[in-house]
């Protein structure tokens, strides 16, 4: 037992070395785990699941600006001749006499020109119009071959690689929402700017628009401002009778509107 | 100029900026046109074969052969329209189960395989067998290719020809309805545009397959017999002329209900709807769909055809009578075509905001254009002169078991 006097002291280095090659070994172990069971940046991140997309309008704060058509053609590409919109305002005007006039230059991007005559003008609003994204799609129901499809988060979206070009859903819109893009030959529409809201971020239109008329959010999230928006207006969707389930929900909208 | 750029021009009142393209062109006018006569060529023969009308019997094989020649190329307009042909086939692996327009391939299928081909086949098999064993002739070989190995022509395998002959003559009246009804269906289930989504449509369609079925058939036949120097049957051309007579009663009645019912209920969509009827479709619509398409047709036929009086109301020579109804079966061609005109072109000229009007400017050139409609409204003429000269439909050609 003499002999190992001085023992207790090494071997009580050596355990504190075993425990620190220990720890460093466990460490790595667990970061080499965690590196490979991290989720994947964005996609697996993301879960279509936990989300259900709609959009807010209030007419009242829309001042005809256009800013919301012009953004969406830039960044989702979409050709710039007047025939192609994915989102885009309309201008109603409404005299005494009970006439309304529609108007949309060019979707509304370089805003709208002064009104002709301004006498007897009872109301005069602006109306900005994208896809509504329907709880039932019958732009989904009538696509031969599936090609437009509704996600789990309430979007309805186009697979260009599948698409064949008959037009079938650009018929079945009510609301004139779709096109044909002539570069690709397939029907194209709002996407809620879905490559942008996967990572967390707003689609472009509401991105840009000035006065906060357009509000985008989560119908599954309670404190989403799409909910807040919805408990403090009365809303109202187009063309209710069609029973499309428009997601796109407006406040302070005229019954002049289709 | 940007063709478009010069529709915008012309747009009246307030049209959805992604409206004033017309989505659908001449080549879905064309498309129900021809199925229209497929179907419609096909219950002639049904009236033959099944109601024994025997003084048609002329017109039987004609039909019949109208009716493969008009459906083989009925889905070449729908292909060439396509914004991209090459991925069709798509219609057929993944199909969408709720999509009226993904069925169209089976309900095609079904018709042409089950329903047009093997009724010809009984039909012809007899003669099938008979001509390919002509000493000469290089027909006899096709001949021989089409009996398909099967030579027997003994009086009991004729009495099976027979009664599978009627059988899917049977299954094919309903496939007939089925077919036509079925491109009805294609609009009339649109929601959205309500010059389409009525529940008539589909029954107008029908309605107006049989009459365009029926005045092909009756050009057809007058044109095939003067051809061959033969003598017209004029019982068989009264006949024509008298069903041609009834069901252009009941598809101008059917129209007129329709248009009386939106009339008469002047829902939300009628103010634009009679701006496009009074206006854009004026010509289309009234002058040539119900006054020359219709109302002249049913006066002359009314007046002439033994359809409401043995010898007609008016009594007339064979030759004048024989020109009368030439001329109203044309007229009635160009009124059918127009009412297909009316309801694909008129169904997207007004906005789905109910407040304005677009124009369609036809194309010349081009997959949609006026010259590939017209090389696709020519193309069955061909196709039905290769299958008279294989399958000659006349009555002189027919051969007897005791001949072979």
């Amino acid at each position: 037992m003499k002999d190992e006097g001085p023992q207790p002291e090494a071997s009580g280095e050596k355990i504190y070395a075993d425990r620190r090659a220990f720890l460093r070994t466990c460490a790595q172990g667990a970061s080499a785990v965690l590196f490979i069971l991290q989720p994947r940046q964005g996609e697996a991140a993301y879960s279509p699941r936990d989300h259900f997309y709609g959009m807010g309008i209030d007419i009242a704060k829309c001042i005809g600006c256009g800013r919301c058509a012009d953004a969406c053609k830039k960044e989702n590409d979409v050709p710039r001749e007047p025939f192609y919109f994915r989102t885009w305002v309309e201008r109603y005007m409404i005299n005494d006499q009970g006439e309304t006039t529609v108007d949309s230059p060019n979707g509304g991007i370089a805003g709208f020109p002064a009104a002709t005559n301004e006498k007897g003008m009872l109301r005069t609003f602006f109306v900005p119009k994208l896809c509504n994204h329907c709880a039932n799609p019958p732009c989904v129901q009538v696509c031969p071959v599936g090609a437009t499809f509704a996600t789990e988060d309430g979007v309805v979206l186009v697979d260009k690689d599948y698409c064949i070009g008959c037009r079938y859903c650009i018929q079945a819109c009510p609301y004139g929402a779709r096109f044909l893009d002539p570069r690709t030959r397939t029907a194209d529409k709002c996407t809620f700017c879905y490559h942008r809201v996967v990572k967390g971020l707003l689609p472009a239109c509401v991105e840009v628009c000035p006065t906060g008329a357009r509000v985008f959010g989560d119908l599954r999230q309670r404190s989403s401002p799409l909910e807040r928006f919805m408990r403090m207006n009365k809303l109202q969707v187009l063309k209710p009778s069609l029973n499309t389930g428009p997601k796109v929900y407006y406040a302070s909208l005229d019954g002049e509107v289709r | 100029m940007d063709p478009l750029q010069e529709i915008l021009r012309q747009v009246v009142g307030y049209v959805y900026p992604n409206e004033i393209e017309l989505h659908w062109g001449l080549l879905i006018v064309i498309y129900p046109y021809i199925t229209g006569l497929v179907a419609g060529a096909f219950i002639l023969a049904s009236l033959v074969r099944v109601f024994n009308v025997r003084e048609l019997q002329p017109t039987y094989r004609l039909s019949l052969l109208t009716a493969l020649a008009y459906l083989i190329v009925a889905p070449l307009p729908l292909l060439a329209h396509l914004g991209h042909p090459e991925r069709s086939y798509e219609i057929f692996i993944t199909p969408n189960p709720h999509s009226a327009m993904a069925m169209f391939g089976f309900v095609y299928a079904w018709y042409l395989t089950v329903v047009l081909l093997l009724e010809i086949w009984f039909d012809y098999r007899k003669d099938l067998v008979v001509w390919s064993q002509q000493p000469h002739g290089w027909r006899r070989w096709v001949h021989r290719l089409l009996t398909l190995g099967v030579t027997d022509i003994s009086a009991q395998s004729l009495g099976f020809d027979r009664s599978a002959g009627r059988f899917i003559t049977i299954i094919g009246i309903p496939s007939a309805f089925l077919l036509h009804g079925y491109v009805g269906f294609i609009f009339g289930s649109v929601k959205a545009n309500p010059w389409w989504s009525s529940v008539l449509i589909p029954i107008v369609f029908l309605f107006s397959a049989i009459v365009s079925g029926i005045a092909l058939m009756l050009l057809f036949y007058l044109l095939g017999t003067l051809l061959r120097s033969k003598a017209v049957d004029m019982a068989c051309m009264d006949k024509l002329a008298m069903f041609l007579f009834y069901a252009l009663v009941l598809d101008f009645s059917l129209e007129m209900l329709d248009f009386i019912h939106r009339l008469y209920e002047a829902e939300e969509s009628i103010h634009i709807l009679s701006l496009l009827v009074s206006g854009r479709l004026f010509l289309s619509l009234v002058i040539l769909q119900a006054f020359l398409g219709t109302l002249i047709p049913l006066l002359i036929l009314g007046l002439i055809s033994p359809a409401l009086r043995r010898g007609g109301m008016v009594n007339l020579p064979d030759e004048l009578r024989r020109l009368l109804y030439v001329g109203s079966a044309v007229l009635i061609q160009i009124g059918i075509f127009s009412t297909r005109w009316n309801v694909v072109i008129g169904g997207q000229l007004f906005s789905k905001s109910l407040r304005g009007l677009t124009v369609y400017k036809m194309q010349l050139l081009g997959m949609e254009g006026l010259f590939a409609a017209a090389a696709l409204l020519i193309l069955p003429l061909v196709l039905l002169l290769v299958l008279i000269a294989m399958l000659p439909p006349w009555a002189e050609a027919e051969t007897h078991p005791t001949g072979a």
